[in-house]
């Protein structure tokens, strides 16, 4: 089947880019459109044409490296996918697809489709762990953890960090991503003790990268591609309200 | 530069014990003065780094992906195999230490396998301790399931994404650390050479992707984790990304290379669809446990699987081998499905599938166990086919799918480059020449967690090291050897992208040395390779510069270094007259097509160093079995 695709160029974060497009012919309708684009690429290498310049890596939807915009949407709109699992069958042979950057405030573009990411590492260090030290910890079954609870925890650490959540929010908002770290831990009793001080750091967290404020327009839950749902944003909040009512103050270690 | 193994004496359970007292300390205060360069940030090297770090060690950490919880460890489906016993079905670190020599056919070293055995247990305690969400029984005890090569049921999971779940316990671990101020973190680099200083590892040069400006991150000693090698064939399980860069880099360098043929193909994938697919998808073996494999009796039989009667189907992993049926370890049931497809049986376009039946699970535990159980696996499956699994059954495949070979170490974990530790799936050390499932996640976390903290500090304290600055001979003679090769594959003024020349490797290496090899198809495989290389060098074009974010030159880069590595693959199948595990030579093979091991000639590793302008000079490490017999493996 054939698609043209209007690919944003932009050669590094500081250039200024454009659209461009591309008829890309005979492609395979049993691949992905990431199939499609290291077609495209095929080409314009052979042509010495500077190629799309993407982030992908593990091609199944887990690694959360790949994450473009097509057509307005992050990674395709389609339910529970990530880019690299979009499926080219499912547009109409002929098809014009718009492919952007996951742009956002606080992800600036690196090159074409590749997105500088890091604040949501930083995000992570603020306090989205258990300080546990290798070798301290006792049985596994020492502390029987209530299915439903571990459920629940995988549930919220499903999140791949791909970062479509912020790139979908009219706020630039990461809180479904830090919530979804905070209900992980928060529903596990090796995650209690640090509860407060997790909720307030990666809050505090979140405002010092820059990242928008939630007001539950829901378009993260969206566009998410483990169905992390907004309920833990509702968490987060409880979370912080808890601690600041328990006296906790802000901080990070 | 020494290959002695340097195992511990005494007796097999007390070696690490005695290995861990020998080992000398680093007092604290001279600890936050020495630097380990860490280079990789998978499952082996976030928890290597971060256990460094905790120990008060300075440790810098690249990956060359955007963040180091991108890592291919993410992947893996399955599990993490442990001894734990809570099952109370038998099982002890003597019955996993004994099933993953077994598993391995006998090519691995018995006292590394013995310490990871005996080191399984922590893990499991570890993760746990992190928050890692592992399946739960009702009454909130740790829950296991069965894997292939073993009759006992020890493996932990969280659903089809333990890998995932386990590597973001070690990515918060290490982010804790970055956090702590022990930690620098340096993605989007990628390793492109090892710097060597007075015959000691002492850092390395790596690209800054971005930029593409070289950088020289020097330490005291350096901790290779830089994953697998199967890419090599171009179609494999493993991410795009994954290379043998860094190893193979190290190997130029003078680190031995152990066992390069030794690679597994994974059974349960899905098959290969087109020509420009970029990677193969895996489904969790774990889907065996529920699953039955089989065939149509007939050969071209292209019914509807559904409309075959059960009487004209056939199981043929059950019928060969009763006792492990369905569950037989992955190089038999590979090997088993290529047999079938071979005598026309396959099923699928190209007769190149076989067919894995959840319909006796549907009917045993329903469709909503089975989807707790498998649940995002059932849902790939459905997006990436079109089919429901629990409706008509799953069509898979053999995929090459994760080296065993790699960088040789001694029992410390160290390569012949005194200072050079290699962790995880980059060295060659515990899986000899076939890996178990659930296997490869406990081994990358028994080296970084528990391994690699002790027996680094033990190198740091018993070598005096001089210091070393970037302006030193040995920096600028290893980053101006990395300009080099940057000029050349810039300046090749042809016209193939380097992913021909992948696809063509992968071609030929998957025809000479893949699930069968045999001495005739290996010796025509070498000058094939030797030849694609040539023209690789003449043919290929690589638009754009050095100093930019140039994601064809690093695709450039590894082809280049996956066709010397074919090279080595087939050197070394070629020389291993016998069949061991993955490796099926088939001049060796039992009447009823089982391989057929040479103890008396091939019980050892097979050492390759590299010698330039030469062929690489073959030597061995023998392979000596204090408690276990060797015996034919048999899974009948």
């Amino acid at each position: 089947m054939n698609l043209t695709l209007r690919i944003w160029r932009q050669r590094d974060r500081t250039s200024e880019g454009r659209f461009e497009r591309y008829a890309v012919e005979g492609i395979d309708p049993t691949g992905t459109l990431l199939d499609a684009l290291d077609m495209l690429n095929e080409r314009l290498v052979r042509e010495g044409e500077r190629p799309v310049a993407f982030d992908s890596d593990c091609r199944e939807g887990i690694c959360g490296m790949c994450g473009v915009f097509v057509d307005g949407l992050a990674h395709g709109g389609i339910r529970l996918s990530t880019t690299c699992e979009v499926p080219v069958r499912g547009f109409p042979d002929g098809e014009e697809l718009t492919l952007e950057p996951f742009r956002t405030g606080v992800f600036g573009v690196v090159c074409d489709l590749v997105v500088d990411r890091s604040a949501l590492d930083r995000v992570m260090q603020s306090g989205g762990y258990v300080s546990t030290r290798t070798g301290s910890a006792p049985d596994g079954n020492a502390l029987p953890v209530a299915k439903d609870d571990a459920e629940q925890a995988l549930d919220a650490a499903a999140c791949i960090g791909c970062g479509a959540c912020v790139a979908a929010c009219p706020n630039g908002a990461a809180s479904l991503f830090a919530g979804a770290k905070l209900a992980h831990l928060g529903a596990l009793p090796q995650g209690a003790p640090e509860r407060a001080r997790r909720a307030l750091a990666m809050t505090r967290a979140l405002d010092d990268q820059g990242f928008g404020g939630c007001s539950l327009h829901g378009e993260c839950e969206r566009a998410c591609p483990k169905g992390i749902e907004v309920s833990v944003i509702a968490r987060m909040n409880g979370d912080v309200l808890r601690a600041v009512a328990a006296g906790k103050t802000q901080g990070t270690r | 530069m020494t290959s002695a193994p340097r195992v511990p004496s005494g007796p097999l359970a007390e070696k690490w014990t005695k290995r861990r007292a020998e080992l000398g300390l680093v007092g604290p205060i001279q600890k936050r003065r020495l630097t380990v360069v860490v280079v990789g940030s998978g499952l082996a090297g976030a928890s290597a780094a971060a256990s460094l770090s905790e120990l008060g060690y300075r440790v810098t950490c690249l990956c060359f992906q955007d963040s180091p919880r991108r890592a291919h460890s993410v992947a893996a489906q399955g599990g993490i195999n442990a001894a734990k016993n809570y099952q109370n079905d038998g099982d002890s670190v003597e019955r996993l230490f004994h099933d993953t020599l077994k598993g391995g056919d006998f090519r691995s070293r018995e006292a590394n396998v013995y310490r990871l055995a005996e080191l399984s247990n922590r893990i499991i305690d570890h993760a746990v301790a992190q928050g890692v969400p592992f399946a739960r029984e009702y009454g909130g005890l740790l829950a296991n399931r069965s894997f292939g090569g073993a009759l006992v049921s020890r493996t932990f999971y969280s659903r089809g994404q333990t890998g995932q779940q386990l590597l973001l316990g070690a990515y918060q671990a290490l982010s804790k650390e970055v956090a702590a101020g022990g930690v620098t973190l340096l993605p989007r680099r990628e390793m492109l050479d090892l710097v060597v200083v007075d015959g000691r590892a002492r850092g390395v040069v790596a690209r800054n992707l971005v930029d593409g400006r070289l950088e020289t991150h020097l330490g005291d000693a350096v901790v290779l984790a830089t994953g697998g090698y199967a890419n090599v064939f171009h179609l494999s399980t493993n991410a795009v990304g994954s290379n043998a860069t860094a190893i193979f880099r190290a190997y130029l360098r003078g680190a031995a290379f152990a066992n390069p043929c030794f690679v597994q193909f994974h059974p349960t994938c899905l098959p290969v669809s087109g020509e420009h697919q970029s990677k193969l998808t895996l489904m969790s073996e774990s889907l065996r446990n529920d699953g039955r494999v089989w065939v149509p009796e007939r050969a071209n039989d292209a019914r509807r699987p559904e409309d075959i009667p059960e009487g004209e189907r056939d199981y043929y992993l059950e019928r060969l081998y009763p006792r492990y049926g369905n569950l037989a370890p992955r190089d038999i049931a590979s090997r088993a499905a290529k047999a079938v497809c071979d005598e026309g049986r396959g099923v699928g376009p190209g007769g190149r599938a076989v067919f894995l039946d959840l319909k006796d699970a549907t009917l045993r535990i329903g469709p909503d166990g089975l989807r707790e159980r498998y649940g995002n696996l059932i849902e790939m499956y459905e997006r990436l086919t079109g089919d429901d699994p629990l409706k008509t059954p799953l069509r898979i495949y053999p995929a090459a799918h994760y080296s065993m070979g790699g960088l040789w170490v001694d029992y410390d974990l160290m390569t012949t480059i005194p200072g050079l530790f290699a962790i995880g799936e980059a060295n060659f050390s515990d899986h000899g020449a076939n890996r178990l499932g659930a296997s490869a996640l406990m081994q990358a976390l028994a080296d970084g967690y528990f391994v690699v903290p002790y027996t680094v500090s033990g190198y740091l304290a018993g070598t005096k090291l001089g210091p070393v600055s970037t302006e030193s001979e040995s920096v600028r003679g290893a980053t101006s050897d990395v300009e080099a090769r940057t000029a050349r594959l810039l300046g090749s003024r042809g016209g193939r992208p380097a992913v021909e020349f992948h696809r063509e490797l992968g071609h030929v290496l998957w025809e000479s040395c893949g699930l069968a090899r045999n001495a005739s198809s290996l010796t025509a495989a070498l000058p094939r390779i030797a030849e694609l290389r040539r023209r690789f060098d003449d043919e290929l074009i690589v638009p754009g510069g050095a100093a930019e974010l140039n994601q064809e030159l690093e695709r450039a880069g590894r082809v280049r270094d996956f066709l010397a590595l074919g090279e080595l693959l087939c050197a070394d199948a070629l020389a291993r007259d016998e069949s061991a595990g993955c490796h099926f030579r088939e001049e060796h093979q039992t009447e009823a097509g089982d391989s057929k091991r040479d103890d008396a000639h091939f019980a050892h590793v097979a050492l390759f160093h590299h010698r330039p302008e030469k062929p690489p000079e073959r030597t061995t490490e023998p392979l000596e079995f204090e408690t276990a017999s060797l015996e034919m493996r048999s899974y009948r």
